[in-house]
């Protein structure tokens, strides 16, 4: 390409560097190959980074160091406790549920938007599969009525906001007080036990595998997939491209709205999954489930360093970020601290981290 | 009108990365007078008001106003020394009144407390002395008409004692008959003592209203004060397309002689901007749409494209386009190189690899599963192919020269296979020596049988790449003819003049 004169001169491409489609003859293959330069220039060999390496990033090592921090402060406050298996276990089960949820979010605001309205998807499918009705079915129904619950409630903020052209803060907000609303009425403001005989819901918290109850296997196998989906396949791909930049994914053929929909959906979907751990670990459904989880699982994306504006971030990150959150929590009960001054913590890591990222961002461009 | 000038420019230099835009440029503006500032798309017009307005420094060069001699450090400054610009897109709030947007930033208060009866007065006064006392200082500005959110922004300027107002392509919103009243106001201005520097490219309305014309070229001045009344125009477009830089043109092959037709347009119609174009691309032919900003060459090819709601037939193939959006465009064989790269084509964030394969993930996945290897191979045969330096795949695309970037949204199309590509100002913002070779790609893509649709400012650049040229004026295309039987000075004729010689 360097002689501006010929360009006349062109050789097909090899046979077999696409897979050949039927429907024209290869000689009208567009060149994407071929020997076109005389000499490859040296390029080092870089595969693209695996999990591990990401790991190690600036950002997330800086996460990192923050939790072995925090556990350090749980060892010497309270070496007696904190390193127990029992407390690393009610850590990771409360960090499974928001968790789920976080997973979803992690989504949608790397698609450009945000999601209000998952603590309350979350309480209105739990409620929806304890009722007497759905329990009379047995546990499986249930399982399967509150995946359908989250996913549809999904569906509709989707719609409203892919083909409705709402924005997205103001359709999730509504669906946080209308899926409460609904919720409350379902179950008149009552909590829901899980009926004797549907007991195999309680068990993902009661079962141990290797000393860690099942719920908290749930949690990894989500968030192993969403890691997979957002880094393996074209959707996760896609969803990058249409957050980072949505006029260009849409003019590079890519449906922008249907894309929408579909995140919206998978974060109702991961509202349902957590809402059948939150049944597990309360025995409960209940329309007070999940209050404010919208803002536990958003601070935990952000901590993680995936931007508010979309087309950036990572499922690790915020996974570290919830857990984070979860060991500030428990580091406070251990040692007898007030709820108030741990919401006060919560909002000064909020503030640094973010603090930090600008500062590394700003570093690296 | 006093011999004394108003604002002097001396020697400006405007340095950007990659491209001298301005390489010492003078303008000489008189009190009273209108000043016309001409020059093809790229001659550094933007940025010679961009410094007048204080939006960029210079890097050399003086600025002398009413004798003395400025810094324009920002916009505030500008305005305060008394320069004010109304811009193509006009600065207005949508969602404030008449009133508070001409006292915006500097509103009529006391103690914080906005004097809402004094502004709304001083503004009718404003819009009386404009001749436009019909519009209500209370309306909201958003539901004005273009004619009339113009009018305003000139308020605007008037509100601040201004001596030098700036219009860039003001009559470009209008139409014919609102065009006489802004020729009205300019005139009512500049018996005022106020001067105008006014950027226009249609000749008819220098002469109406220019007073001396200081014409543009390759970021140099080719001409100082010329008078705007009786200068010919075959001097002016010579002034224009006299170029310096010599552009390399891959030679074209013997035409295709009945290569089929790729596409087919008839009809097409988007309402208020294109209007029945009907055109033919065939398979290995570069068509050319030449035309000025504005002109619906953009908007030919977003229709086409299906990013544009239009009427009338786009037949691809034999097959009519459906409504199926941009999607179904790419999964036809269409590619789009749009004209605003960084914000229409680019995910700035992400390697140039990622940026290459964006459109064809689907070639290198199974149910959605990635075969990244597949994937990252490709992205780097085409890097090479193209020759995008520096050829580092992992590399983030924002790190790249201009050129380069263009290359790897070319490169985005040739995954897969295309019938045609849509090509909107190629070669915006790229040097010299890259476009020569981005004109290489072009062509030997067209080689190779695939069909090119390209729409490009520069009358040299269209007739020096196309085989045939469709000119657009105001939303038609007004003449059709082979690359090789037209001249820049007739193509800028129709394009100025609309005569379709």
């Amino acid at each position: 390409m360097t002689d501006a004169r010929g360009p006349q001169a062109h050789e097909k491409s090899p046979a077999g560097a696409e897979p050949a489609d039927a429907a024209r003859p290869a000689a009208e293959e567009p060149q994407t190959g071929g020997h076109m330069r005389a000499e490859v220039r040296a390029r080092k060999p870089s595969a693209p980074p695996g999990p591990l390496a990401r790991l190690g990033e600036a950002r997330h090592l800086g996460l990192v160091l923050a939790l072995v921090l925090l556990a350090a402060v749980g060892l010497v406050t309270r070496p007696e406790n904190f390193a127990t298996a029992s407390n690393l276990v009610s850590i990771l089960s409360l960090a499974a549920t928001i968790g789920v949820i976080t997973v979803g979010m992690t989504f949608v605001i790397i698609g450009g938007g945000i999601d209000l309205s998952v603590g309350a998807i979350m309480a209105l499918a739990s409620v929806w599969a304890t009722t007497l009705a759905t329990q009379s079915y047995g546990p499986f129904v249930m399982i399967v009525c509150a995946v359908l619950v989250g996913t549809g409630a999904g569906l509709v903020n989707g719609f409203l906001i892919a083909y409705g052209r709402m924005v997205p803060f103001i359709a999730t907000l509504a669906m946080l007080v209308a899926a409460r609303g609904l919720a409350q009425r379902m179950s008149d403001r009552k909590t829901q036990l899980v009926q004797q005989g549907n007991e195999a819901i309680v068990e993902l918290s009661t079962t141990r595998v290797l000393g860690l109850p099942l719920l908290v296997y749930v949690f990894a196998l989500v968030v192993a997939a969403g890691w997979v989906v957002l880094n393996r396949t074209t959707f996760g791909r896609r969803t990058y491209a249409v957050g980072g930049n949505p006029e260009a994914a849409r003019l590079a053929g890519i449906d922008v709205r249907r894309h929408t929909l579909m995140l919206y959906a998978l974060s109702g979907l991961c509202c349902g999954i957590a809402a059948v751990l939150i049944m597990a670990r309360t025995t409960t459904g209940s329309s007070t489930h999940g209050d404010l989880y919208e803002l536990d699982a958003i601070a935990a994306v952000i901590i993680g360093g995936t931007l508010l504006t979309g087309g950036r971030g990572s499922i690790i990150g915020s996974i570290l970020g919830l857990l984070i959150f979860t060991l500030i929590t428990n580091l406070f009960i251990l040692n007898g601290l007030n709820t108030s001054d741990q919401l006060i913590a919560k909002g000064l890591i909020i503030i640094v981290a973010v603090l930090l990222q600008r500062r590394s961002l700003e570093s690296r461009t | 009108m006093s011999a004394e000038p108003l604002l002097l420019m001396r020697g400006i230099v405007k340095q950007f990365p990659g491209v001298r835009a301005l390489d010492g440029v003078d303008l000489e503006v008189r009190r009273g007078e209108v000043h016309c500032l001409l020059g093809q798309n790229g001659a550094g017009k933007s940025t010679l008001i961009k410094i007048l307005s204080g939006a960029h420094q210079p890097d050399e060069g003086t600025i002398t106003l009413g004798g003395e001699e400025v810094r324009l450090t920002g916009p505030t400054t500008a305005i305060r020394l008394g320069i004010s610009t109304i811009y193509q897109e006009l600065d207005l709030v949508d969602g404030l009144s008449v009133a508070e947007n001409v006292f915006l930033g500097h509103e009529r208060a006391r103690l914080g407390f906005v004097r809402q009866s004094e502004a709304n007065r001083a503004t009718r006064e404003l819009l009386t002395r404009l001749g436009h006392p019909e519009i209500r200082p209370a309306a909201e500005v958003g539901r004005l008409s273009p004619a009339a959110k113009q009018v305003v922004s000139m308020a605007r300027a008037l509100s601040r004692d201004t001596r030098l107002i700036i219009m860039d392509e003001p009559s470009a919103a209008l139409a014919h008959d609102e065009v006489a009243n802004l020729f009205r106001i300019v005139r009512e201005l500049t018996s005022q003592g106020v001067a105008v520097v006014y950027i226009s490219h249609r000749l008819e309305e220098i002469r109406e209203i220019g007073d001396r014309v200081t014409v543009l070229k390759d970021g140099r001045t080719a001409a100082v004060g010329l008078p705007a009344d009786r200068t010919p125009t075959s001097q002016i477009v010579s002034l224009m397309t006299g170029r310096t830089v010599e552009y390399v043109f891959p030679p074209r092959r013997a035409r295709p002689a009945a290569g089929p037709e790729v596409l087919r347009v008839e009809g097409l119609t988007v309402p208020g901007v294109v209007e029945d174009a009907s055109f033919t691309v065939r398979a290995g032919e570069i068509v050319g749409l030449a035309g000025l900003v504005g002109s619906g060459r953009s908007e030919i090819i977003e229709a086409v494209y299906g990013a544009r709601r239009s009427s009338g037939e786009v037949v691809l193939e034999g097959r009519p386009m459906g409504r199926g959006g941009t999607a179904a465009a790419v999964r036809r064989g269409m590619g789009l190189a749009p004209e605003e790269r960084k914000a229409q084509a680019l995910l700035l964030d992400q390697s140039v690899a990622r940026n290459i394969t964006l459109a064809g993930l689907g070639r290198y996945s199974r149910l959605g599963w990635l075969d990244r290897r597949r994937e990252s191979a490709e992205a780097r045969k085409l890097i090479e192919t193209l020759d995008i330096r520096p050829g580092d795949p992992d590399r983030p695309i924002k790190t790249l020269s201009g050129g380069n970037q263009q290359k790897a949204v070319f490169a985005r199309w040739l995954v897969g296979e295309r019938r045609l590509l849509l090509l909107d100002e190629p070669t915006r913002g790229v040097d010299v020596g890259a476009r020569a070779e981005l004109y290489a790609v072009i062509r030997k893509l067209a080689d190779q049988g695939i069909g090119v649709l390209l729409v490009s400012s520069e009358v040299p650049e269209v007739l020096g790449l196309a085989d045939r040229v469709l000119v657009v004026r105001e939303g038609r295309i007004i003449h059709q003819a082979d690359a090789t039987d037209l001249d820049e000075h007739r193509v800028l004729d129709m394009i100025m003049k609309g005569s379709a010689l």
